[in-house]
């Protein structure tokens, strides 16, 4: 029985669980005309008795579904043959691999060994079974709750109280699942990026200045004998978040300079929201900009002045991602200079200063710690901006700090590394991992200290 | 004189001197100021226009498409030499064979394989399985002869789109002068021309630029999108709805809102790694799947709906809070029967914003293996499939020239969704928000 249809049954036992609650409600009071001697509404109790039969219905649903596939590949693998029992993980591995696309049925059956195929159709077979269990679990469970909350329907029982006590856990379930998220996010990233720091140690990675992740398959290849020192990734990706500040904070911060001080109110609405069009443009087309149209322009500029400019240079990459983060740095530092108060400005103004002077030395300066905050806020970005960079920048990881030469960043060497199969106990796969913690922690770091200033800065003026 | 340029001026003359003095030089700097403010925008807006034109300007021609018309004979011995029509033999036949006689009764004068090979190479490989379409919908056609649009291939289209030009080089227009001859008098007996481009919108991704489509890529983000929607917003909804109304002012609240404001300004890429360590690795959930796309987006868009929510939650005045609670209604009461509603403009508003960013979104989705080449349009939530920004990533990275135009294509038909979800945040925004 596939999980849909149990899905379905169990909101349909919703229903159903719905009316009996109300209909009991009202026939214990008995009858219609009774119901104000209830404690609550009759429909709360249809309520509480449906919300008792779906939660651990659900709960039950959920986790069945989630372990299924676990717990039964586990069972047939116990049911392949004793020859198979002494194979090493990978071809126990490859094994499986077969076996799962005879179940999807993109490999015909005959193209597999013996045991594969009966193993195979025992898979199919235990599926079938579970599939049917689960049905019979769950709405099990269900009944079972329904009949409970049936019997304990009273004239006194406090129904809305007790429905509104579930919404509100259910409420704060939902809160919790930002909290969950970054749990989750701690947790599985430390967890790999620990296995991958017991292989490679803390030094290699923060000191080592040679970049080439590619293992040896065979003990005597020559040149891939893997090397994971990050320090190119990093100076790669700073000097592609340099160029793009670049271009942004200039022009992002007078933007929004003229936009907050100088502009006609006119103007303001129609303008501003058509710089904010940049931000909402996804990546992946800045990334394409980047390549099929800026890179190869900066090439032949580059080429008219006599210089050498990679077909993937920081420089192409970086000046993209700066256009991409000036909405964001002038939306910023917009409010932070429309909340600096006018009586500041009146006071500049009444000592005879033009208004530029009154810009520069009153509002920016008071604007100051905001506009930093905005800034740290830009800079997490760009170092975590992705595709703009795996489509734009290269892959190989030069030092250097000469922004016409390709360099690679951090995100970047996340992606090709994980992009494709990945086994889950090589170094290489690992490795995206510890990348992925640094760039975490570092963006982690910036947005806290922003949000720090940024929310000082508001107090100030409140 | 020296007291008249430096130091504390003595007198009013004094000062009004020295102010008129730096008068010119302070307005010029005032002027060149505002003028550098006034070249940020206009760089800004400049940026905005060249990024749209270029897209535009390389993607518009993706509407019309070369198409062959080629005169078939529908040959019995070709289709279903057994003569029993099982459909099972029709699907596998040779149609490939019947558009090649095809060309030959066009040009008879073509002989010998290599020349033979260049004639064939004006249309697509897409025209047998167009062939394939018809005869299997129809065995009918079988023994008839009948006239038949097909796709030319990418080379041709690029030439009649006037993306390469005669006079370059065969090696770069990747047609040789025989193959300009054979389109030249397609041309003029009118049965090779530009038409509505039915491939681009109907087919999933190929391999061949002119058989190339998008359908599957805006399939599969609209189930990923579903999927994002069903849950993101009932939990944003809920949390912000905890937050707002019902929280207790501590500890758990303040590490609940911490969090949520650092997880809005997670890289998204790091939702990725979560997908892949969590759901796929952990889970056993299948890859490239809309199911896990929708679920990492989930996580990645909750922040944006929550905070949004809230802030529109936060904007319905405490009087009508109060009056509902005056009124006996108990706190979910107020919120199901008073709050909520009056808040749902803006709710939705920031559910749309949410979702428009996560319909943009690929980097975490390549992380799941949302990249796969998948050229079948996925049915269900558990297909393998890819969505619409990925399929630029893809298409951008290849080489022949088609893929420009229709990558860029591609880019239209995602940023047109974009603006559809814009403008009715906009609208619904400026049409039910009340001010209080």
């Amino acid at each position: 029985m596939s999980s849909s249809i149990v899905l379905l049954l169990i909101v349909a036992l919703t229903v159903l669980a719905f009316q009996v609650g109300k209909a009991r409600a009202i026939a214990v009071v008995g009858g219609h005309r009774e119901v104000r001697n209830l404690h609550s509404l009759p429909g709360h109790y249809g309520l509480l008795t449906a919300m008792w039969c779906a939660i651990p219905a659900l709960v039950v649903f959920v986790a069945w579904v989630a372990l299924q596939d676990t717990v039964v590949t586990r069972l047939v693998l116990s049911h392949l043959g004793a020859a198979q029992q002494g194979l090493p993980d990978s071809q126990v591995a490859l094994l499986l691999n077969d076996l799962r696309n005879v179940v999807a049925g993109s490999l015909p059956a005959s193209s597999v060994s013996e045991p594969v195929r009966l193993a195979a159709e025992e898979f199919i077979r235990l599926r079938r079974i579970a599939g049917f269990s689960l049905a019979g679990v769950a709405l099990g469970v269900g009944i079972l709750a329904l009949l409970w909350v049936r019997a304990r329907i009273r004239p006194d029982l406090r129904a809305r109280n007790e429905y509104e006590r579930i919404v509100e856990w259910a409420l704060f379930g939902c809160s919790a699942v930002a909290v969950l998220t970054t749990v989750g996010i701690v947790l599985s990233i430390v967890f790999e990026a620990g296995r991958f720091f017991s292989i490679v140690p803390f030094t290699e990675f923060f000191f080592g200045t040679t970049w080439s992740p590619q293992m040896a398959i065979r003990a005597d290849q020559i040149g891939s004998s893997g090397a994971f020192g990050a320090v190119p990734l990093f100076v790669g990706t700073i000097l592609i978040s340099m160029v793009a500040m670049v271009v942004a904070v200039p022009l992002g911060l007078f933007s929004a300079i003229y936009l907050a001080e100088y502009a006609a109110p006119r103007l303001r609405r129609v303008v501003k929201p058509l710089l904010e069009v940049l931000a909402g443009v996804p990546t992946v087309v800045y990334g394409f900009f980047a390549v099929t149209t800026v890179g190869p322009m900066l090439r032949t500029l580059g080429e008219s002045l006599g210089l050498s400019v990679a077909g993937e240079s920081a420089l192409a990459a970086g000046l993209v991602m700066g256009i991409m983060i000036i909405p964001f740095v002038s939306s910023l530092a917009d409010d932070m200079i429309t909340a600096v108060p006018q009586s500041l400005r009146d006071g500049a103004y009444a000592l005879g200063a033009t208004r530029s002077e009154t810009i520069r030395q009153v509002v920016l300066r008071a604007a100051l710690p905001g506009i930093v905050g905005g800034i740290l806020l830009a800079v997490s970005r760009a170092i975590g901006e992705t595709m703009i960079v795996v489509m734009a920048a290269g892959l190989a990881a030069n030092m250097t700090f000469n922004p016409l030469e390709a360099v690679t960043t951090v995100t970047v060497q996340i992606v090709t590394l994980l992009v494709g199969d990945q086994e889950f106990d090589s170094p290489k796969t690992l490795a995206a991992f510890a990348l992925g913690l640094m760039l975490f922690l570092v963006t982690l770091l910036l947005n806290v200290i922003a949000l720090y200033v940024v929310r000082k800065y508001r107090e100030q003026y409140e | 004189m020296n007291s008249t340029s430096r130091g504390v001026p003595r007198t009013a003359a004094e000062t009004q001197a020295r102010v008129r003095a730096g008068l010119a030089r302070r307005y010029r700097a005032e002027r060149r100021f505002r003028a550098y403010g006034l070249a940020a925008v206009a760089l800004g807006i400049a940026f905005v226009v060249f990024l749209f034109g270029t897209v535009l300007s390389q993607g518009l021609s993706v509407l019309r498409q070369a198409y062959v018309q080629v005169d078939v004979f529908y040959d019995p011995e070709t289709i279903d030499p057994a003569g029993g029509r099982d459909p099972d033999d029709l699907v596998v036949a040779d149609y490939q064979s019947l558009v090649r006689a095809s060309l030959r009764e066009r040009f008879p004068a073509v002989e010998g394989r290599p020349a033979l090979r260049e004639l064939y190479g004006v249309v697509s490989s897409a025209a047998a399985v167009e062939l394939q379409r018809r005869v299997t919908a129809d065995p009918g056609l079988i023994g008839q002869r009948g006239r038949v649009w097909v796709l030319a291939d990418d080379t041709v289209d690029m030439y009649l789109k006037g993306k390469v030009s005669r006079a370059s080089p065969a090696e770069e227009r990747r047609l040789s002068d025989a193959q300009m001859g054979y389109i030249d008098a397609l041309r003029a007996s009118g049965d090779l021309k530009l038409r509505f481009n039915r491939s681009f919108f109907g087919n999933g991704d190929s391999r061949d630029p002119e058989q190339a489509g998008v359908r599957g890529a805006v399939v599969g983000s609209f189930l990923t999108l579903l999927i994002t929607l069903l849950l993101s917003f009932p939990i944003g909804v809920g949390a912000a709805v905890y937050l707002e109304e019902f929280a207790p002012r501590n500890r758990i609240t303040d590490v609940i809102e911490v969090n949520i404001n650092n997880l809005a300004a997670v890289p998204s890429i790091v939702f990725g790694l979560l997908g892949l360590a969590m759901f796929i690795s952990f889970f056993g959930m299948p890859r490239s799947a809309p199911l896990v796309g929708g679920l990492v987006l989930t996580l990645l868009t909750l922040p944006t709906v929550i905070i949004a929510s809230r802030a529109a939650l936060k904007a319905v005045p405490p009087s009508i809070r109060e009056a509902a609670l005056g009124m006996g209604a108990s706190r979910w009461q107020t919120v199901v029967h008073h709050v909520l509603p009056l808040a749902m403009p803006g709710v939705l508003t920031g559910a749309i914003i949410g979702m428009a960013r996560a319909l943009g979104e690929s980097a975490p989705l390549l992380m799941i293996g949302m990249v796969a080449f998948i050229v079948e349009v996925p049915a269900g939530a558990l297909d393998p499939s890819t969505v619409l920004p990925v399929q630029v990533f893809l298409w951008s990275d290849l080489p022949e020239r088609g893929f420009v135009e229709r990558t860029s294509g591609a880019i239209i038909v995602l940023l047109l969704f974009l603006m559809v979800m814009n403008a009715t945040a906009v609208v619904l925004r400026n049409k039910f928000e009340k001010r209080w």
